[in-house]
């Protein structure tokens, strides 16, 4: 059916050829099209401008049949706010850290290191190995696994450099879909609007397991336990490591035991999505602990870490897939065997950004002021979603908001329906995703009285 | 230390009984075989480790100055100390940098080229030559899954592993004649007449690699000529603009060729080795398209490519090439220096093959200096390369390819030495 469409839209698009070129002919319209249609002309040795019977196209664009996608529902948010002419709108979808002033941060030490790498005559922009900046994926490695863990001391890790956490989830499924058993993996429901995209094209099966609950607004951790425990034995199961995006609900360190135990029982392998590390509770080994429990029972898991946020080095890239491996021999086959995804990817990996992240990590000092920098970005949060829930209580605004300050990291799910999303939208110039999905690094103290008047406003007025 | 691993392995066996049933230290990766070294970096991986003071680079295509050294180019300095401490980094759009985008068409395609006025070219940002390549592929998978690739014989092994991993089937047509060591253009017209009509070519826009061997612009001509009338896709792969001739307008003509006889083609254009930004990963992909609307559609699908491959690509990069390409002096400086890296390459080709003919060789050495851009296809054989680094510390690819970037004044008559000894008796 599918071809009958594309041979269709091809003589469509050669009458349209066809016509276009009769009329420049007869000299109607611009010159250079006119001159190209002469040009064809006398330069073809048939003489004609008929399409040639076998050639579908001619001269048209083989692409003529190729439709526009439809607009990423995240990025929509921020098109519609940048229209928006009003005083008081405030953009609440970007998943970016914003500053109480609402600008973009880049940290001092991240501005530091690059004026190092910038001073240094000696750096050069050589191409890093397939696998990226050494030094960078050591480092990483400890920074996810801490820096006494047995599966580095026993070298069983093999850690690439990617792009950031989506090149890390690419990478890694790939290389699953070509040498795991199985092929199916389950993700939580909901989870970030990328990861069924990045597993399917990878060539893996994406299931879901229950999760957010929204009677609650907390973890269906029943359901959770049912599904999970219902997947084929060997099933790969994608785990958010802190700060789930986009609910901001997390498993107690408890619930995380337990969803271990459950895993390890029934051979599911782990991946882990390590977004926010540091950025969710402030304290980096505290955000780590889901990771590293897996990993402290000698059990194989994959990890894919990003440094977008909590170094806010977002638009470099930059991140790092570990794979830890059951023994040293192991690991070094399944690097050799990462290198061949990557290399017809993109050859290797990009420098500047695993640059800057090697030279905070292994200096103390810059290292030191970096957690320091990462405690404010994550209290400036913490402490937005204090004030917003506060805000809320002081209205009198109906229902349970506690969750506001229950979930972690950058997001809320506020539990607000479509319906009163657009509300919001419309009457108080609030953008959002409609899922009800609110970013805390947009809001500062001065935005969120409005907010939480916009909020009790759809409340109220409606269901 | 010890105690602390003890300690570990304690709970490691705790945990495997807390657990039960867990997995025990068998690895579901057990069956994963080694993976061969690849050919051209696994050159370099064993020059480094070669204690010889003697040891010569001629592997890998990265371009070394006299002293055998890296180069960063003086507007690509200046472009960072422009950058650091003034730019954030927040996310480029998941198409790329729209300036670097603009800059990138005006190199490729002409300053005044009426398809940029017009709108017709669907472009996005992408990781370097390799990145569009394979965005490419994958949108050509996607969208014309019928379709095949055609491909050079012989051409950088990496192409191959792009098609094949985006899954469109491949063929090859003849390209280099080993006896003249030049074009062998009757095979390569008879191949291009021979494919069904409409078929996908990948074509090396200047300094094929790895024979330096590029058609003549009369070549290029008849080429497109008779790509015209076989209605055939040409995608260029455009990795050397500048870097080959000197001159970038003089390098992209055959593009330019193929766009005034109506061609609606594709590009990949690489700033690795013209501006010298190797490990950066900057490139653009682009496709001509007949109509602005269309345009737009082909960028927003090639955009859906990348987003689940890495979102978004990276910033620094492109924010140093479209700092040196619309600053009138930046960009002025660039065009001097890519005229020393191609001219330093100029003359290492005439003094190798120069050393090489007063050393008395039997054999013709004259595709030396009728190649051109980074690199040499010398004619010698897998086993005569062996020799060369066994014997001699050279390393290069085992298919005879010579990266004359890594050829410098003090290394020249060793290398000429070495392949006169190799080759004297062929």
């Amino acid at each position: 059916m599918e071809e009958a469409n594309v041979h269709d839209e091809g003589c469509r698009s050669a009458e349209r050829r066809l016509s276009t070129l009769g009329r420049h002919l007869s000299g109607q319209s611009p010159s250079s099209a006119a001159s190209r249609a002469s040009l064809m002309a006398s330069e073809n040795p048939n003489g004609a401008i008929a399409p040639s019977p076998t050639a579908g196209f001619y001269g048209g664009s083989v692409f003529a049949h190729v439709v526009k996608a439809p607009e990423d529902p995240i990025l929509g948010v921020t098109v519609a706010y940048n229209k928006d002419p009003s005083p008081v709108k405030v953009n609440l979808g970007v998943g970016a850290y914003r500053t109480e002033e609402g600008k973009p941060l880049v940290l001092n030490v991240v501005r530091r290191a690059e004026q190092m790498l910038v001073n240094d005559p000696s750096r050069v922009k050589e191409y890093l190995p397939i696998t990226g900046l050494a030094d960078f994926n050591k480092l990483s490695a400890k920074l996810i696994f801490g820096s006494d863990s047995p599966a580095i001391q026993e070298n069983r890790v093999a850690t690439v450099q990617c792009l950031s956490g989506t090149g890390s989830l690419r990478v890694g499924s790939e290389f699953l879909a070509r040498h795991y058993s199985e092929r199916t993996i389950y993700i939580p429901q909901p989870t970030w609007g990328n990861h069924p995209k990045v597993f399917t094209l990878a060539g893996l099966s994406v299931k879901t397991y229950r999760y957010y609950d929204p009677a609650t607004r907390g973890l269906n951790f029943q359901g959770l336990l049912e599904d999970l425990s219902s997947a084929p034995s060997g099933a790969i199961v994608l785990l958010h490591a802190c700060a789930h995006n986009p609910t901001g609900v997390d498993p107690t360190l408890d619930q995380w035991e337990q969803i271990r135990q459950l895993m390890r029982s029934k051979g599911l392998l782990p991946f882990f999505d390590s977004a926010y590390q540091g950025f969710a509770s402030g304290s980096l080994d505290a955000d780590a602990q889901s990771v590293r429990i897996f990993v402290a029972d000698g059990g194989e898991c994959l990890t894919a870490q990003s440094y977008a946020k909590n170094m806010g080095l977002y638009g470099e890239r930059v991140g790092a897939l570990s794979i830890v491996c059951s023994s040293a021999d192991v690991a070094v086959r399944v690097e050799s065997q990462l290198k061949l995804v990557i290399r017809p990817m993109y050859s290797n990996p990009p420098i500047h950004g695993a640059s800057i992240v090697a030279t905070i990590l292994k200096d103390r000092a810059l290292f030191h002021e970096w957690t320091i920098e990462l405690k404010a970005m994550a209290d400036r949060i913490i402490s937005m979603r204090q004030l917003l829930f506060d805000a809320l209580r002081a209205r009198g605004t109906p229902g349970d908001w506690s969750h506001i300050i229950k979930q972690i990291g950058m997001f809320t799910f506020t539990g607000l329906n479509r319906e009163q999303v657009a509300f919001m939208t419309q009457e108080y110039h609030i953008y959002m995703t409609s899922d009800g999905r609110i970013s805390m690094a947009g809001l500062s103290s001065k935005t969120v009285p409005h907010l939480a008047d916009a909020i009790h406003a759809a409340v109220t007025r409606m269901s | 230390m010890a105690s602390r691993a003890a300690i570990y392995r304690g709970m490691m066996w705790k945990g495997r009984s807390w657990a039960i049933g867990s997995r025990s230290m068998s690895s579901w990766w057990s069956n994963v075989e080694p993976a061969p070294k690849d050919p051209i970096l696994g050159v370099t991986e064993a020059y480094l480790a070669d204690p010889s003071p003697h040891k010569v680079n001629v592997g890998v295509g990265a371009y070394r100055d006299d002293n055998g050294k890296p180069v960063v180019l003086e507007c690509v300095r200046e472009a960072e100390r422009r950058i650091a401490g003034n730019l954030n980094m927040e996310y480029l759009p998941m198409g790329g940098s729209i300036k670097m985008i603009e800059e990138s068409l005006k190199l490729a395609y002409g300053e005044d080229s009426e398809f940029i006025k017009d709108k017709r070219i669907a472009a996005v940002q992408s990781l370097s030559g390799t990145g569009a390549c394979r965005l490419f592929a994958d949108f050509q998978k996607r969208f014309l899954p019928d379709s095949q690739i055609y491909i050079p014989l012989p051409t950088w092994a990496n192409h191959h592993n792009i098609w094949r991993d985006a899954r469109v089937p491949q063929q090859t047509f003849r390209y280099y004649h080993p006896e003249s060591r030049g074009l062998d253009f009757a095979s390569l017209m008879e191949d291009f007449k021979n494919a069904p009509n409409g078929s996908f070519f990948l074509l090396h826009a200047c300094a094929h690699n790895p024979t330096g061997v590029d058609p003549s612009e009369e070549q290029w001509r008849e080429i497109s000529h008779l790509f015209k009338v076989k209605n055939h896709f040409p995608f260029f792969d455009m990795a050397y603009q500048g870097f080959a001739s000197g001159d970038p307008e003089r390098d992209a003509k055959a593009i330019r060729i193929f766009l005034e006889d109506g061609h609606l083609i594709g590009c990949a254009q690489s700033y690795a080795k013209n501006m010298g930004l190797y490990g950066q990963r900057v490139g653009c992909l682009s496709l001509l398209c007949e109509d602005e609307m269309q345009a737009v559609a082909v960028k927003s699908q090639l955009q859906q490519i990348a987003r689940p491959m890495y979102s978004n690509p990276p910033l620094h990069g492109a924010h140093i090439v479209s700092i040196i390409l619309s600053d009138p002096d930046l960009k002025s400086l660039w065009l001097k220096e890519v005229k020393v890296m191609a001219d330093r390459i100029i003359g290492m080709r005439k003094a190798l093959r120069e050393n090489l003919e007063k050393l008395g060789s039997p054999l013709s050495w004259e595709h030396i200096t009728n190649q051109i851009g980074m690199f040499c296809y010398s004619g010698m054989t897998p086993d005569q390369v062996d020799r060369l680094t066994n014997e001699f510390h050279i390393y290069m690819t085992r298919n005879g390819r010579i990266s004359m970037a890594g050829v410098t004044t003090g290394n020249v008559a060793y290398l000429a030495n070495a392949i006169h000894e190799v080759t004297k008796s062929t």
